[in-house]
């Protein structure tokens, strides 16, 4: 089964950057406070069903990893992002 | 000693305007009785929850951020849980980073 995808012909190849540098945004614009009360900022950090996205794709250190899974979980307590969700973004 | 916390509590959308306030005012003079010097106070109004609370789907924010000792935390909240108006509260201490960042940015006015 696996091979027959690989007939697909992409019209136009997908642009997926193979070895895109993934780096941690916290550490590079020095932001030392992820507030949990402003969730436009945190809903990057979130897929669309309304679950954490893993460090792998977004790439933030484990410090930071940390800090934004409590300040998501904090807006999830005060009902400002879902726990739950279908087609958030 | 005192350091820095941030209520933010959601009351019911039932209310009419004027019991929101006196609600917000009856915490404000708990929290002057237990001592505290509120340093900040932010009103986002009625906005609608991520999802239904006590079959509600709207409530009127409220954050406050005061200075306190710490062991009067607990009987602050426990008058915030013991009112009923009030739907879902969330006390945080507030570190360094987070002070600084309280300090530096102007805050959301709704």
């Amino acid at each position: 089964m696996a091979e027959n995808t690989s007939e697909i012909r992409y019209l136009t190849p997908p642009n997926i950057e193979l070895n895109r540098e993934k780096y941690c945004r916290f550490q590079k614009n020095r932001i030392k406070y992820i507030d949990y009360k402003d969730e436009k900022f945190l809903l990057q950090f979130v897929n669309e069903q309304g679950k954490l996205l893993p460090r792998r794709i977004t790439g933030t250190s484990l410090k930071y990893q940390r800090k934004v899974s409590q300040a998501v979980k904090r807006a999830r307590h005060l009902a400002l992002m879902p726990y739950v969700a279908d087609m958030l973004k | 000693m005192t350091n820095r916390y941030e209520t933010v509590f959601i009351l019911t959308p039932v209310l009419s305007a004027e019991q929101v306030k006196e609600t917000v005012v009856k915490f404000k003079k708990s929290l002057k009785d237990a001592g505290a010097k509120l340093k900040h106070e932010e009103d986002w109004g009625l906005k609608k929850l991520a999802y239904p609370i006590q079959k509600k789907s709207t409530g009127f924010y409220h954050l406050f951020e005061y200075e306190i000792e710490g062991e009067e935390i607990a009987n602050m909240e426990v008058n915030l849980k013991r009112d009923e108006k009030v739907m879902r509260f969330l006390t945080v201490s507030l570190d360094k980073h987070a002070i600084a960042f309280v300090e530096s940015r102007p805050q959301r006015k709704k």
